[in-house]
């Protein structure tokens, strides 16, 4: 499993460069790692932007029948979400363009879940299996 | 941080991004593109992302915000080369990428523009 | 499979009557497939098999239980690529039990030896059910695989015009299929239009409407225009009904309607030779 902080816009760039790699060694199809990488990208500015900085770690793993995929969880301690239902409709935002990052994120990966509390931070999860 | 470079060639300005994007290396290309039409009073901007893997939702927006100051400029944009796995990615993002047209090569980007004037 | 006493006698056992205890086993798995192998086919792949589950119990070695393991999975795949039913696999390792039994069932003292033993043997037939389903499900989802490939062509129709032909239902896995082979396309061939015909889908509902949509706002950001085809009479009258909007996208009864818009748009005229 891989850490990496984040702290700074060339860190976003880094964990994405990271799940790239991790992607391409699990065998997800070209689509499928730029749709990781993509989810990837929107969780780590979120992370950056609203969350104050935080972790992501990228693990790959195997499913119950043999499939590769890779999970990763981006973490933070920054104000948390207060209404998540609200967050995950299209087109909500907050100040600088939260917008389609958390849904459309969803829509990319095979398995999301999402954990915060306002004053608690926030944890999303994904998951995404080689086909 | 690295800039993008802006190339005149007519009544057009063309943008060719090769590198990953950070979030203010978009945010100087928008300011640096915003100077040029200006300065020039060119007609058009072609951006080049053949080689630019990942468009996530804050780099959409920034190529629609660059749309709408061109616009401002009466100038058009054309965002071309799209690699077909972005393509796929955006649509499902559901990212609108408005204020811009697509095309796919700056060849067909040119007659686009070209057609327009 | 447990270490000391209770399974080394049995082991011992087994391996004392080996002849005996085989033979018989093998004549129940041979009744048990009905004919489909041979009592010597049998003998020698369960003989395999026996030898593994004496050195398991006699906790001989490290390595026993991973070969046992790995000689079931074999055995169950085998027998799934054979056509045998999973049960058919399971109750032939089962019925190892009742060759046992037969021979112990005057020795009151082997007892607990047998029952530890039996248990043992239900674990065995019950992991040969799972490597069976871990096997057919393995090649249900190549065959599917397969099938989709097959059944997404791209034709190119004329010069900067390409087709796809859709036949059957379009689902998720379908439409990322077209999605990314109508794009692929566009960039080999460099074309400016796409018309996706239809004819082939039995049912147009908000779903596939959507995938549709999808396709084509993904072909739009290639710079191509997308003509969708093949709108039988009552899918039109369903997507009205639906309140399904195509908005932008044009949309013609028949592919060579689409073809005639498209030639049309990129400025081409068919007139008659002379």
């Amino acid at each position: 499993m891989d850490e990496v902080q984040i702290q700074s816009g060339n860190d976003v760039v880094r964990v994405r460069q990271q799940v790239r790699v991790v992607a391409a060694q699990n065998g997800l199809s070209l689509v499928d790692q730029t749709k990781l990488v993509t989810a990837a990208s929107e969780l780590a500015r979120n992370t950056l932007v609203h969350g104050g900085g935080g972790v992501a770690k990228i693990e790959a793993v195997k499913s119950g029948n043999g499939r590769a995929g890779v999970k990763l969880q981006f973490s933070d301690e920054g104000p948390g979400i207060a209404d998540i239902d609200l967050a995950l409709t299209d087109g909500w935002t907050t100040g600088s363009g939260l917008g389609l990052g958390l849904s459309g994120s969803r829509r990319l990966v095979d398995e999301f879940q999402l954990n915060s509390k306002p004053g608690a931070g926030t944890s999303v999860v994904v998951v995404k299996w080689s086909r | 941080m690295e800039r993008v470079p802006i190339l005149k060639i007519g009544q057009t300005l063309f943008v060719s991004i090769q590198i990953d994007l950070q979030d203010d290396t978009v945010m100087r290309l928008q300011e640096d593109l915003a100077d040029e039409l200006a300065a020039t009073g060119a007609r058009g901007v072609i951006i080049d992302i053949t080689a630019v893997e990942i468009v996530d939702s804050f780099i959409g927006r920034m190529l629609s915000m660059i749309g709408s100051i061109s616009r401002l400029f009466d100038a058009d944009t054309v965002i071309v080369g799209m690699r077909p796995a972005v393509a796929i990615t955006l649509t499902e993002l559901g990212l609108p990428l408005t204020g811009v047209r697509t095309a796919l090569n700056a060849e067909k980007g040119l007659e686009i523009l070209n057609g327009k004037s | 499979m447990d270490a000391g006493g209770t399974g080394t006698r049995m082991a011992d056992y087994l391996r004392d009557h080996h002849d005996k205890v085989i033979g018989r086993w093998s004549e129940l798995v041979t009744a048990g497939v009905r004919g489909r192998t041979s009592l010597e086919e049998v003998r020698r792949e369960f003989g395999e098999l026996y030898s593994l589950i004496v050195r398991v119990l006699s906790n001989a070695d490290e390595h026993a239980p991973g070969e046992l393991r790995a000689a079931l999975d074999e055995l169950s795949r085998g027998r799934a690529r054979d056509g045998f039913t999973p049960s058919e696999t399971a109750l032939g390792v089962f019925s190892l039990k009742e060759a046992v039994y037969e021979l112990v069932a005057d020795a009151a003292d082997m007892v607990p030896e047998f029952l530890a033993f039996s248990r043992m043997i239900d674990d065995l037939g019950l992991r040969t059910f799972e490597s069976y389903s871990a096997a057919r499900e393995e090649i249900i989802s190549d065959q599917a695989t397969a099938m989709l490939e097959l059944s997404t062509p791209v034709v190119r129709l004329w010069e900067g015009i390409i087709a796809v032909p859709l036949v059957g239902t379009l689902d998720s896995a379908r439409t990322q299929l077209v999605m990314e082979k109508l794009l692929d396309t566009l960039v080999a061939t460099g074309a400016d239009h796409a018309v996706i015909d239809i004819t082939g889908v039995p049912t147009v509902d908000t779903e596939v409407a959507q995938h549709l949509l999808k396709t084509v706002t993904a072909a739009r950001l290639l710079g191509a225009e997308c003509t969708i085809s093949g709108i039988r009479p009552q899918v039109a009258q369903t997507i009205v009904s639906l309140g399904i909007e195509f908005g932008d996208i044009a949309t013609k009864a028949s592919l060579a309607d689409a073809l005639a818009l498209a030639l049309r748009q990129a400025g081409l005229k068919v007139v008659p030779a002379e």
